[in-house]
């Protein structure tokens, strides 16, 4: 409360073009602890305008005009809010509270640790047995007798960002997985992510090894051995490097690199070419500047679309992930991937390439899981990627929305593959960023499990899943056989299309999209009702039917879940 | 005539085909006058392609004599053959399909190679395919009736009270490229019509394409008026147009021009209404790529497609230079700006560019199904097709001659029908609720426009 100095101003306009307005709306702002509230004076609508504080990415305020000043709020979500205030001086008031409320230093002034839905503690628990990785993986067939659970990483001794709870090779013994976690980036030795029962094929992830120019570990090089031997069908191995083959070179010099193929029998080396951390950012600031563009002409937007390279680079991400894919699937070879440290680039491969070889991944709950498993369990640095604290600008990157985009891109060209719609992955790719739940926050398992995030906040998975309804994609359909099995895309470039729904606020609400996936939706929703009505009437005796199906319609309710904490406990807090 | 003169090798067995995406196979080759037909004669889930010539853009032809060059320039699959000599046709087609046979024996493949670039470039119109076409199902009579301006004017009660049919075309005398009956204002004769039709080039006068049921206001098309660089007038045609906005205080013009090259246009006898004769008339300037750069941006189009490279960078840039959507963006825009004209501002509009057979039906064509849902259902579009392009006297055999593939050289090719198409299809991809037809209509008109150019039309006509 102390970082806010001016907590309500009357008399302020409000233009959401994203809300499709044209025009400026006049209401009250209300500062909170945790949210910036927008509450228009028409008596009619008196609609509000909730925006999450850790949304924020950046309050700018530019010099004032004689009809009061003026300051644009940036979302992480990409929406942009104008917001124009009569008084100078209250204008600089909650600008400078808003510079601070949007950074946080602390995890403890995050809103998760504050936000309570209407759920009590057993649920809470509950919540966060949601996603069992341990089901996941007796999912996928293992343990068995070629990967077996290892207690090697209990209590973090081995690798700190790693799970504890890791599937290795079964002739790999305690000394090789040590051994070869010396020789690897942050002790992020060779672990299972993914199984192919199909050809007892396996996707590994790791982080690149400490080679230099000449370095090299026996036991790594057996754990690799261990790896290919894990596989009966085949001699040989795919290591895919997903840098490219200039960067993990230079790496060299560090003392990090690649694997030398003279020292390591039986592996196959490839190079995907996927850039860094630092390129990915300035290429999404790029394409964020696209989608504000306001009516372009066709050359402005098809330059700036290439100038921003992000389809580039999306295209390299699907690309490691049809690799990898093709090399489990059609040539029943197994892959270890890595990067620098295994915790971005080597996340999306994996991911990617789980979501094509296998359909429960593309399912609402199988998508989850994935994210929990390849993402929030193998140490992606989710706070500092997505800047939930003040912190290094350096460390910020959109590593999980690239990975997203291309569930998206696939989800346009299998259209009946996909149980989940646009809306399941913006609302995933919003909870990243709103620290509203303790899903995504910390580094890696060890500081979530330190922080004690399971007894102070909530999981995001149960809350999605409850909202289902409106994620659904009616085009699902499972037992088709395009739905089934392994997902060959096509990745010529005319495939990849700018993801508007996620960049083009602008344009998604002004005229509202037709969209046939919501129309179908209500149909289906609609000769269901019928249905049930149907059987109540033949079920009920003649003279005495009942009517109780009817308004179970649901209202279209916000579709980025704003909608869920509107009015909900912030009462209180704008008294302060 | 006869086509088997240029037919000498009519069946070749063992050829194989090969085509993007489908594994290839092997099978007989025949070539009759106006197809091409392949056939693997396998008993279950046999493959045939059948080809009708017309729809061939270019061919490619390379040969080779085995036992001089054994294997040199063939893929792999050839030289297991241990015939003397073989040959490979790349077949590509005006609906931009690629096909690839392999032909064993040099001459064989030669003969089918020149029947093909023969048969399928026939000068004479009669000779097409559609003089020869029975379908069995359909009858001659009464397959031309989807709409003409007879029955549009009997299904419009409501412009009876200002508007009149007219027969002034009977003998397509005063405009050979209108149809014999055409809607026009009520006060207007024919004798006006007779001398306005002077006035405009290709004897184009200013006729009803579009009545707006909401508020009465119309959409009208043209040519441009032949004014010529000492600024001719004619009476009657500020007569005819001064009748088309009676009772309302203006209208809009919207020329397919920049207001330069409609300057220039005097030059050459052309011209434009200018404001101190037409002056209840406001002109507005759009300018619409046609004729030769917009062929030439489907070719370029059509190469970025096939590029191989599979890079990002380069597909942008490619598409991006060759300004195709940038075309279908003006275009939309266009229509866009005469549906307000007409919707939102309630005032009559007419559509004109230079010979007004090309842009001109490219806006009313998108205004109208911008504006009337009924034009939106496929039995409306396709009405609107026939009304707006065949019967409107869209060039169709010239502008369809040849496709992106072509070396021939440019003459009057220009594929506004098909950007026509992709605006659809645009439209179709912004509100997937709205238009009772799907993709596949569309693509059905794109390669049958390119594979006969309705040609019977015109020539019934005369």
């Amino acid at each position: 409360m102390e970082h806010i100095r001016t907590p309500k101003v009357e008399q302020v306009r409000l233009l959401d073009r994203s809300a499709g307005q044209r025009k400026a709306s006049v209401g009250t702002l209300y500062l909170s602890a945790t949210h910036t509230i927008f509450v228009e004076n028409n008596p009619e609508t008196r609609r509000e305008t909730w925006v999450l504080h850790s949304m924020v990415s950046s309050v700018e305020r530019p010099p004032s005009t004689p009809t009061g000043s003026q300051l644009i709020l940036r979302c992480k979500d990409f929406r942009v809010f104008h917001i124009f205030i009569p008084q100078e001086r209250d204008s600089v008031d909650v600008h400078a509270s808003l510079v601070r409320l949007s950074r946080p230093e602390k995890y403890s002034e995050l809103y998760c640790l504050s936000f309570n839905p209407n759920v009590n503690k057993e649920e809470r628990e509950e919540s966060w047995n949601f996603t069992d990785l341990t089901a996941d993986y007796k999912r996928m067939g293992v343990p068995n007798n070629l990967w077996v659970a290892t207690a090697a990483n209990s209590e973090y001794r081995v690798c700190d960002t790693y799970p504890s709870e890791l599937f290795v090779p079964k002739s790999a013994t305690p000394a090789i997985i040590v051994g070869s976690s010396r020789f690897r980036s942050r002790g992020r030795f060779p672990a299972l992510s993914y199984f192919h029962q199909d050809t007892l094929a396996a996707v590994c992830r790791c982080s690149q090894p400490l080679s230099g120019f000449s370095g090299r570990s026996q036991e790594d090089e057996m754990m690799l051995q261990a790896v290919m031997k894990s596989n009966p069908g085949s001699d040989y191995i795919y290591v895919v490097d997903t840098r490219p083959k200039l960067n993990a070179m230079a790496n060299r010099a560090a003392g990090k690199g690649y694997e030398n193929e003279d020292h390591y029998t039986n592996i196959k080396l490839q190079f995907i070419g996927i850039e860094n951390i630092h390129v990915m950012r300035s290429s999404q600031q790029k394409i964020i500047d696209v989608g504000e563009m306001r009516a372009p002409s066709m050359t402005d937007f098809l330059w700036g679309l290439e100038n921003s390279g992000w389809l580039k680079h999306i295209k390299a991400v699907l690309d490691a992930g049809v690799f990898i894919a093709r090399a489990v699937a059609d040539e029943g070879i197994s892959v270890l991937v890595h990067c620098s440290d295994g915790w971005d680039r080597t996340a999306q491969a994996c991911s990617v390439a789980s979501i094509l070889l296998d359909p429960y991944y593309r399912t609402i709950k199988g998508l989850m899981a994935l994210i929990e498993k390849d993402w929030v369990s193998f140490g992606h640095k989710f706070s500092h990627r997505y800047a939930h604290l003040d912190g290094d600008p350096k460390e910020v990157s959109p590593v999980i929305d690239q990975f997203l985009e291309c569930v998206w891109q696939l989800s346009e060209q299998f259209p009946c593959a996909f149980e989940f719609n646009e809306r399941f992955l913006i609302a995933i790719h919003t909870h990243v960023y709103s620290c509203q739940y303790g899903t995504f926050l910390g580094n890696c398992q060890k500081e979530r499990r330190d922080m004690r995030l399971c007894e102070r906040s909530h999981s995001v998975w149960p809350q999605l899943w409850k909202d289902r309804a409106e994620y659904a994609n009616p085009l699902y359909k499972a037992e088709l056989s395009q739905s089934q099995g392994v997902l060959r895309p096509n990745t010529t470039p005319y495939c990849f299309k700018m993801w508007k729904g996620l960049y083009n606020h602008v344009e998604k609400s002004t005229p509202p999209r037709q969209s046939p996936a919501d129309f179908l939706a209500a149909v289906k929703e609609e000769s269901q009702q019928l249905e049930e009505e149907l059987t109540n009437h033949q079920e009920v005796p003649p003279g005495g039917p009942t009517h109780q199906q009817q308004g179970s319609r649901q209202e279209d309710s916000n579709p980025d879940g704003e909608a869920n904490h509107m009015g909900e406990g912030g009462g209180s807090e704008e008294d302060d | 005539m006869e086509f088997a003169e240029h037919i000498k090798t009519a069946n070749v067995e063992d050829v194989v085909l090969r085509q993007p995406l489908h594994p290839p196979s092997r099978g007989t080759l025949c070539i009759t006058g106006h197809h091409l037909l392949f056939s693997d004669r396998e008993e279950s889930s046999s493959r045939q392609v059948l080809l009708l010539l017309r729809n061939i853009d270019a061919i490619e032809k390379s040969v080779e004599n085995l036992l001089g060059y054994p294997g040199f320039f063939s893929n792999a699959g050839h030289s297991e053959r241990m015939s003397g000599s073989s040959g490979t046709i790349t077949i590509k087609c005006k609906d931009l399909r690629v096909l690839q046979l392999d032909i064993p024996g040099m001459e064989q493949c030669l003969n089918i190679a020149h029947s093909i670039e023969t048969l399928s470039c026939l000068d004479s119109v009669s000779d097409t395919y559609p003089f020869f076409y029975r379908p069995t199902d359909l009858s001659l009579e009464d397959q031309w009736d989807l709409s003409s301006p007879e029955k549009h004017y009997s299904q419009m009660k409501e412009l009876h009270e200002r508007w009149r049919l007219s027969s002034v075309n009977r003998d397509y005398l005063v405009c050979a490229s209108y149809p014999p009956a055409v809607i026009v204002p009520h006060s207007i004769d024919d004798d006006t019509l007779k001398k306005a039709a002077k006035f405009r080039q290709g004897g184009r006068f200013p006729i009803l394409c579009y009545y707006h049921r909401k508020n009465g206001m119309v959409i009208v098309r043209s040519s441009q008026p032949l004014t010529g660089a000492n600024r001719k007038r004619c009476k009657e045609d500020e007569l005819l147009l001064q009748a088309v906005i009676d009772g309302s205080d203006k209208g809009y013009i919207i020329d397919t021009r920049s207001s330069q090259q409609a300057q220039q246009a005097r030059m050459t006898g052309g011209g434009f209404e200018s404001k101190s004769c037409y002056s209840r008339w406001k002109r507005l300037h759009r300018q619409m790529e046609r004729g030769k750069s917009l062929q030439e941006s489907l070719i370029k189009l059509v190469e970025a497609c096939g590029d191989e490279s599979h890079n990002m960078d380069r597909w942008l840039s490619k598409l991006e230079n060759s300004k195709w959507l940038s075309h279908v963006q003006t275009a939309l825009s266009t229509a866009g700006l005469l549906a307000e004209c007409v919707e939102r501002d309630g005032h009559s509009v007419l559509v004109h560019g230079s010979e007004g057979t090309d842009c001109s039906l490219l806006i009313s064509t998108l205004a109208q199904l911008i504006m009337d849902p009924h034009c939106r259902t496929m039995e409306g579009f396709l009405a609107l097709l026939e009304r707006e392009w065949v019967q409107a006297g869209h060039p169709f055999q010239h502008r369809c001659a040849h496709s992106a593939y072509s070396h021939a050289r440019l003459q009057q090719e220009s594929p506004v029908f098909l950007l026509l198409l992709d605006c659809v299809w645009q439209l179709w991809r912004q509100f997937p609720l709205a238009l009772g037809f799907s993709e596949a209509l569309l693509l059905r008109l794109a390669s049958q426009t390119r594979r006969r150019p309705n040609t019977l039309k015109r020539f019934r006509r005369k």
